[in-house]
C-alpha cells in the first residue's frame, strides 16, 4: 500500500506497549536459576550412570530430588518459551504467521512441561 | 520473514575500472559501490586505481581525489573531515566507520567501500536516513522540565551529575552503530536502534531533565527497547569509541529500578 504518512507518524506508530520489563527480567531470572539446576542435573546424571530402574526411581523418589527435577522442568520450559518468543518476534514479520507461531510455542511449552511434571509425579507417587 | 538475500534489482554487478596514471609507483585499488536511481540499472562495483604518493592519508582523501580528478559522478556525504559532523559514515573494509578518520594504511589489500548497510540507498554512498532521523525526533532529544528556568542563571548541575553524561554527549549521530545492529536490520521500523537509544539515555541520565518517567514510559516496549539482545556490534563499530550497548543496559536498569 502506498502511504503518505509522515516518517514521524510511522515511527511513533501505535505508541509504546508499556511492557517488556517483565519479559526481560523473567528471562534473566530463569537463566540465573538454570545455572545451579543444570549443574545439579548433570552431576546427578553422572552419579546415576549404570544405575538400574529401581535405583533411579528410588533416587527420584526422595523429596529433594523430585523438587529439583520439577523445578528444572518448570524453569527450562519457561525460559524456552520466553526465548522462542524473542526469536519469532525478531524474524517472523507476517502478523498472521507471527501470532500463530507465538500461540503454538505457548501451548507446546506448557503441554510439554505438564507432561514432564506428570511423568515425574507418577514415578514419585507410584514408583513407576 | 526477515529477508537474508538482496532482491534481484539490488544485486551488485561488476562495474567500470579506472586505471592508475602511467608511472604511478604506490598504487592502491579502491572498489566502490555505485548506484544511480536515474538509470534504473543494478548497483555496480567500480574499481579505481589510486596513486597513494599523490593522495592524502585517509579514505575520505581518496574519495575526494576520485571525485575531483577521476570521476565527478561519485556521490558521498562529507563536511568536517575531522570526525565531528558524522556525515561521512560508510562501510569500509567490512566495518561501518567514518571515512575521514579511517587511514587507508589500515586496510590490507583492496579498499572496499559500501554505503551503510541495510538502509535504502539514495545514490552511491548516500543512504536514506529518514527513518533514524524520525526516530531521533520521537524520543524528544532536548531538555524537558516542569520547573520554569531560574530568572538569573542557567539550570545547575553538579560536576558529579555532569559526569554521568560522559560517554553519551560525545555521540555525533553518524549511525555507524545503528546500521551495524542485526536487530535494527530485521526490525528497524519498530526497534529504535543503538544510536537513538544512546540519545535517549543521554536525556534519561541528565539530572536537569524532569521528564525521566515519561521518557522511560515511551521506551518500555518489546520492540522500541527490548529488541536489543546485547550483540555488541554497535560498541565494536562506533568510530568515536562510545558504548551504545552499555547505554542501553543503563536504560534497562532504570526500568527495573522503578518497578
Ligand atoms: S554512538 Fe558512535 S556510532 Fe553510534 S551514532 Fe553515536 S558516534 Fe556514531
Ligand atoms: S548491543 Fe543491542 S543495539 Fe548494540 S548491536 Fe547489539 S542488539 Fe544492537
Ligand atoms: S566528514 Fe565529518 S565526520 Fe567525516
Amino acid at each position: 500500500m502506498r502511504s503518505l504518512r509522515t516518517p514521524l507518524g510511522r515511527v511513533r506508530g501505535l505508541g509504546s506497549a508499556k511492557e517488556g520489563v517483565g519479559h526481560w527480567w523473567g528471562q534473566r531470572l530463569s537463566g540465573l536459576a538454570l545455572v545451579p539446576l543444570t549443574l545439579w542435573f548433570v552431576i546427578s546424571v553422572i552419579g546415576l550412570i549404570g544405575a538400574d530402574y529401581a535405583t533411579f526411581s528410588a533416587w527420584l523418589g526422595t523429596p529433594g530430588n523430585a523438587t529439583m527435577m520439577l523445578l528444572l522442568v518448570f524453569v527450562v520450559f519457561y525460559h524456552a518459551q520466553l526465548g522462542l518468543q524473542v526469536v519469532i518476534e525478531d524474524y517472523v514479520h507476517n502478523e498472521g504467521a507471527k501470532m500463530a507461531s507465538l500461540i503454538a510455542i505457548k501451548f507446546a511449552t506448557v503441554a510439554l512441561g505438564v507432561f514432564c511434571a506428570v511423568s515425574i509425579l507418577k514415578l514419585v507417587a507410584f514408583g513407576g | 520473514m526477515a529477508e537474508f538475500a538482496l532482491p534481484a534489482n539490488s544485486r551488485v554487478q561488476q562495474g567500470k575500472t579506472h586505471k592508475a596514471p602511467a608511472g604511478a609507483k604506490n598504487v592502491r585499488v579502491f572498489k566502490i559501490y555505485r548506484y544511480d536511481p536515474d538509470t534504473g540499472a543494478n548497483p555496480r562495483l567500480d574499481t579505481y586505481e589510486i596513486d597513494l604518493d599523490d593522495c592524502g592519508p585517509m579514505v575520505l582523501d581518496a574519495l575526494i581525489k576520485i571525485k575531483n580528478e577521476i570521476d565527478s559522478t561519485l556521490t558521498f556525504r562529507r563536511s568536517c573531515r575531522e570526525g565531528i559532523c558524522g556525515s561521512c559514515a560508510m562501510n569500509i573494509d567490512g566495518t561501518n566507520t567514518l571515512a575521514c578518520l579511517k587511514p587507508i594504511e589500515d586496510v590490507k589489500e583492496d579498499v572496499k567501500i559500501y554505503p551503510l548497510p541495510h538502509m535504502p540507498v539514495v545514490k552511491d554512498l548516500v543512504p536514506d536516513l529518514t527513518v533514524p532521523y524520525a526516530q531521533l525526533a520521537s524520543i524528544k532529544p532536548y531538555m524537558q522540565t516542569q520547573t520554569p528556568p531560574p530568572p538569573d542563571r542557567e539550570r545547575l548541575q553538579s560536576p558529579e551529575e555532569r559526569a554521568k553524561l560522559d560517554g553519551l554527549w560525545e555521540c555525533i549521530l553518524c549511525f555507524c552503530c545503528q546500521t551495524s545492529c542485526p536487530s535494527y536490520w530485521w526490525n528497524g521500523d519498530r526497534y529504535l536502534g543503538p544510536a537513538i537509544l544512546l540519545q535517549a539515555a543521554r536525556w534519561i541520565h541528565d539530572s536537569r531533565d524532569e521528564n525521566t518517567g515519561e521518557r522511560l514510559d515511551a521506551l518500555e516496549d518489546p520492540f522500541r527497547l527490548y529488541r536489543c539482545h546485547t550483540i555488541m556490534n554497535c560498541t565494536k563499530t562506533c568510530p568515536k569509541g562510545l558504548n551504545p550497548a552499555k547505554a542501553i543496559g543503563s536504560i534497562k536498569e532504570k526500568m527495573i529500578e522503578r518497578r
